[in-house]
């Protein structure tokens, strides 16, 4: 693969993980952070899959692609279940409103 | 720079639409176009995945990233009634003062990614096995993992859903 190529894809990966984390530091909104973290995972599918490229590996990594996935998909069906829970308690998805939560 | 135009343009573009669609992702204040914004990135990275030899991969990612996540998000959002005109107005001030820092620091961090000097790497021939052969002979216990992790799911949800049930009586 060209170098040049190879730059913007890495970039290109570097720069959604980096939006990514960014969302799920800022945001106090609980689907907001769910949604960061489906971009991070975008971008280590794209790393992933450019590594069996470069390796010409590509059946192994795109298994664990697919492993990546359905872990991927359990953890956001996970998610929000718990957050549609959290939004019957307190009539919200802030954070910041699950402090008041006991027990 | 210019014979990078030439002969990978449709890399550029998708990957390009990729990272836009990421930062619309994060930068929207309404949630159903962030949702939307996700979609199209899962699109971009289904076709980013087709140009680096894994079909396979890409039609899940189409399938069940762009389309079902995409279908259970909405859903949520429809649910939970979070998109109204006054939550969107009263948030809108609050995210400009947090988001802002996004797009410089989106630059910066691309330029210094993008000095790194990187070589040319030789097309590789495939050295391992078929997608089919990896997963049903290698890696067999990944299904195992899987259906444990997607057992697991069904029952989280199941029991979050009785538990919810319990305190409406």
């Amino acid at each position: 693969m060209n170098a040049e190529l190879l730059s913007v894809y890495i970039t290109a990966i570097v720069l959604v993980a980096t939006a990514g984390l960014y969302y799920l530091l800022v945001t106090t909104n609980l689907i907001r952070a769910v949604i960061g973290l489906e971009l991070v995972t975008k971008a280590v599918t794209v790393g992933l899959v450019l590594a069996g490229k470069l390796t010409g590996n590509t059946g192994l990594t795109q298994t664990l692609v697919i492993t990546l996935i359905v872990v991927e998909v359990v953890v956001m069906v996970v998610a929000v279940g718990l957050i549609l829970l959290g939004h019957k308690h307190t009539n919200g998805v802030d954070v910041r409103q699950l402090r008041n939560i006991k027990g | 720079m210019s014979d990078l135009l030439e002969n990978h343009i449709v890399d550029v573009i998708v990957l390009g639409t990729l990272v836009l669609s990421a930062v619309w992702a994060v930068l929207s204040p309404r949630l159903l176009r962030a949702v939307i914004g996700l979609a199209v990135a899962s699109c971009c990275v289904t076709i980013a995945l087709f140009r680096l030899d894994s079909p396979l991969a890409g039609v899940f990612e189409l399938s069940v990233c762009a389309g079902l996540i995409s279908a259970v998000f909405i859903s949520t959002i429809s649910l939970s009634q979070l998109e109204t005109e006054e939550s969107i107005a009263g948030a809108s001030k609050e995210r400009i003062r947090r988001y802002w820092y996004l797009p410089p620091l989106l630059v910066l961090v691309g330029i210094a990614v993008f000095q790194i000097r990187l070589v040319d790497f030789p097309e590789v021939a495939r050295v391992g096995k078929d997608v089919r052969q990896v997963l049903w002979t290698e890696r067999h216990l990944d299904l195992l993992g899987q259906v444990t992790v997607l057992l697991a799911g069904a029952f989280g949800v199941v029991v979050l859903f009785k538990e919810n049930k319990k305190h409406e009586r």
